[in-house]
């Protein structure tokens, strides 16, 4: 009842975000059934236009191109969610740890989150892939550590003000745990900073899974995925046609969607009237 | 009254909430002459601070003028253009604001802000405001006031701070100040300096001036007519001695009643008597810093009432945190009914931590938002007394009906959807819920209005008596003190001043110390600060 009550009243931006989204989460779900053929699958020529036979063409293998979207977003989603929740995972927990612990547990966490961060991500990224070889767990892993270190930071910065409020000085008083006092009293009070964050981390953790495989250290082929199938086509690019925009237009278009959605949820968490 | 200054008619304001916009402000009437200062005074929501603001033609953000007009020197200001209005504004009607402290640039020296004004309006040169700047500095009594100017706002004390904005707000000679609470958040024994250096700078200049408070002592001090206001209307006006001596209506008859309360204090303890909390010798300093408590020593008896009383700075929360296990003292002990208490609060035990328990100044930040009171008192009966399901839920209900709170309403509710005396209310269940043999109330209604906290002391009171409750108060407010205390204790810079019962604290011969702290509390009587600072100077 209320959650509907709080979509309506929310601005035609998010509304256009969440709608966005939600044909994207169609579309990675229903793949196998809507594609009309699958996704290393050849069936035509060359780089044929568009129209006729196949709707968006075919890709410099003479794969379908529509079929290929489909997949590219389903595999391309489905990796980025899992990395963001993994590097969430392991963000939260440790940045909750360093908030409420303090000391030297926090001196080393933090720390060592300094380091890390100032690596830049894409090359720290790439010379790890290089030590570990390509793959998809192995790129997840990688990034959700990189992305951790941003969460970590968020997560210890929201739960170190709520750490000090009375109320959790009350329930340290009272003898509750750590394991409580975090569960309890601290986490429900930095849930929206952090929903909100994991919609922006979504976006980052997509953008770089897709220039990983632009790169050619992603996801590899055969598998579909946006970013390889931006530099597949690359070369039509010279010749005017639009074919290599198409994946990197599905990577903007849910980018800025997410976005929409987020800026909604983060003017609401601020408590802003206008 | 020929002619006002300004003069206010008929004024509406609303406020806009989640289901549109409600009534703020519901028809005032006000006048005010030159050289005249009037008192508003309320509860806090009485719309005296909306009043103030709008008397300079200003709302505030998610309000508006709903009607009626506010005539300053012939002009309607709620018809001129913004542009005119904030000309006028600085110039000609100036605002000093409650917390000094916040409203100060902090990145900015004091006569720096100070010349701001009246550079931008064009009424001085820098160079002939900063001048202008000193010799007002002296007229507030600032110390050195030739260079006080180039300090940083947390260079001085927050009283100099609040004289310092008093002169900021005096740079262009205004025709009006409003002062919206200038001295709640100060201690009594500086309260009495920027009281005086208030008044004796505006009687000065023959500045009008509306002075906004809810401590109806202190305004009697300041205004020449007093209007009350609650729920954004006018329950009465008069001139301060004639409203004193003869109030018309009951709300101001409470009001002025709200400090008569006495509870009947508890006899002496015997001899016999082993103290529930006994703390001696207690010295005690925060990580890497000097000592803050000085071999503090006191007990605290069963079924009594310990005021701690002192002004900010005095330790008296320090040594909260030393009996509640947050800061281990450096020397001296803790004794809990004859028993050593550990030091850390890791060492001492559940049953330890049940009996003493702690009731905190700010209800806001002491009351997890996202928990339903529920939550928030079930968990300690829970915790401590393995209380569940059913049983559980009769305790926490039977617990909000001790405290006057209805359990069908409150018990799913959250802190935010209650007001500042409900939230002050839970805080104490949770401490109940305990059944503590101690509580140490902390500012416990420096925070709320009189009237409100007249009704929390009153509760604790009967608490104390039904259960036999000791308390430790912790407070700076001398009337919290006279109203519920059995023994007291004065500190001042960490060490005890004085200690005995309230009758031995409260009749003279005192403690230098205690004579300046029990002289400055502002009485009823208009001429008080008068004859004070007349004793003071001699």
């Amino acid at each position: 009842m209320n959650t509907l009550k709080l979509l309506r009243s929310a601005p035609p931006t998010a509304k256009f975000g969440m709608i966005l989204i939600a044909i994207y989460a169609v579309i990675a779900i229903l793949t196998p059934w809507i594609a009309p053929h699958g996704q290393a699958e050849i069936v035509g020529l060359e780089f044929e236009p568009w129209g006729g036979e196949f709707i968006l063409g075919t890709d410099n293998l003479g794969r379908d191109m529509l079929s290929r979207m489909f997949y590219g977003i389903r595999n391309s989603v489905s990796i980025a969610l899992a990395t963001t929740i993994l590097s969430f995972a392991l963000g939260t927990v440790l940045g909750l740890m360093a908030a409420t612990l303090g000391g030297w547990i926090d001196q080393l966490m933090s720390r060592l989150v300094d380091v890390l961060m100032a690596i830049p991500a894409i090359l720290f990224a790439l010379l790890l892939l290089t030590i570990t070889g390509t793959g998809i767990p192995q790129m997840i892993a990688i990034i959700a550590v990189i992305e951790a270190t941003r969460v970590f930071r968020l997560t210890r910065a929201t739960a170190m003000n709520v750490a000090v409020m009375d109320f959790v000085e009350a329930a340290r008083l009272r003898g509750e745990g750590t394991f409580w006092v975090i569960r309890r009293e601290i986490l429900p009070n930095i849930t929206s900073p952090l929903i909100a964050e994991f919609g922006l981390r979504f976006c980052f953790v997509f953008l770089a899974i897709s220039a990983l495989s632009f790169l050619g250290l992603g996801i590899q082929p055969p598998t579909a995925d946006l970013g390889a199938m931006v530099r597949d086509n690359a070369a039509l690019i010279t010749f005017g046609e639009l074919v290599p925009l198409l994946p990197a237009a599905a990577i903007a278009l849910l980018t800025v969607a997410v976005n929409f959605v987020v800026d909604w949820m983060l003017h609401r968490a601020s408590g802003l009237k206008s | 009254m020929t002619d006002p200054l300004l003069s206010i008619r008929d004024l509406r304001l609303e406020g806009r909430t989640d289901g549109g916009w409600v009534p703020i402000l519901k028809g005032i009437n006000l006048d005010l002459a030159r050289g005249e200062v009037l008192g508003l005074i309320g509860e806090s929501g009485a719309g005296k601070s909306t009043l103030g603001l709008a008397a300079m033609g200003y709302v505030r953000d998610g309000t508006r003028f709903a009607g009626g007009s506010v005539t300053f020197d012939g002009r309607d200001l709620l018809k001129l253009p913004e542009r005119a209005r904030r000309k006028l504004r600085g110039d000609r009607i100036a605002y000093v604001a409650q917390s000094a402290a916040a409203s100060f640039n902090p990145a900015h020296r004091l006569i720096d802000q100070y010349s701001e004004g009246p550079v931008l309006h064009g009424v001085m040169s820098r160079a002939k405001a900063e001048a202008d700047a000193r010799g007002l500095y002296a007229k507030m009594q600032l110390p050195d006031p030739d260079i006080i100017g180039l300090r940083y706002p947390h260079q001085v004390s927050g009283g100099q701070l609040q004289r310092a904005m008093t002169a900021m707000a005096m740079a262009s000679r205004p025709d009006i100040i409003i002062f919206d609470e200038p001295t709640t958040a100060l201690d009594v024994t500086t309260q009495i300096e920027v009281l005086g250096a208030i008044r004796d700078i505006v009687t000065e200049f023959d500045t009008a001036a509306i002075y906004i408070t809810h401590d109806l002592a202190v305004v009697a001090q300041m205004a020449d007519r007093i209007k009350v206001m609650r729920h954004g209307e006018e329950v009465e006006e008069a001139p301060t001695r004639q409203m004193l001596d003869a109030p018309q209506r009951d709300y101001t008859k409470s009001l002025l009643a709200v400090r008569d309360f006495r509870a009947e204090p508890a006899p002496a303890p015997t001899p016999q008597e082993v103290p529930i909390l006994s703390a001696t010798g207690v010295t005690a300093a925060y990580t890497g810093g000097v000592d803050v408590l000085h071999d503090v020593s006191f007990d605290i008896y069963p079924g009594r009432t310990l005021a701690v009383v002192g002004e900010s700075g005095s330790g008296k929360s320090t040594m909260a945190r030393v009996i509640s296990g947050l800061l281990p003292p450096r020397a001296g002990d803790i004794r809990l009914t004859g028993d050593a208490l550990p030091p850390k609060l890791a060492d001492r035990s559940r049953e330890q931590l049940r009996r003493v328990q702690m009731i905190y100044q700010m209800a806001d930040t002491a009351l997890n938002p996202r928990q339903t009171l529920r939550e928030i008192v079930g968990r300690p009966a829970r915790f401590y007394r393995g209380l569940g399901g059913r049983e559980l839920e009769q305790e926490t209900r039977q617990l909000l009906v001790d405290v006057e709170l209805d359990p069908d309403e409150f018990i799913d509710r959250r802190p935010p959807e209650l007001s500042g005396g409900q939230k002050q209310r839970v805080g104490i269940l949770r401490a109940l819920a305990a059944q503590p043999d101690l509580i140490i109330c902390d500012e416990v209604t420096s925070a709320l209005d009189q009237l409100v906290a007249d009704g929390i002391l009153r509760l604790l009171k009967r608490l104390q008596t039904e259960r036999g409750l000791s308390f430790m108060f912790i407070t700076h407010d001398i009337a919290t003190v006279r109203a519920i205390a059995d023994h007291v204790v004065v500190m001042h810079n960490g060490r005890v001043v004085e200690q005995g019962g309230k009758d031995e604290i409260f009749a003279p011969p005192h403690a230098p110390y205690t004579d300046l702290l029990l002289s400055s509390v502002p009485e009823m009587d208009p001429d008080w600060l008068t004859h004070r600072r007349g004793e003071m100077r001699t």
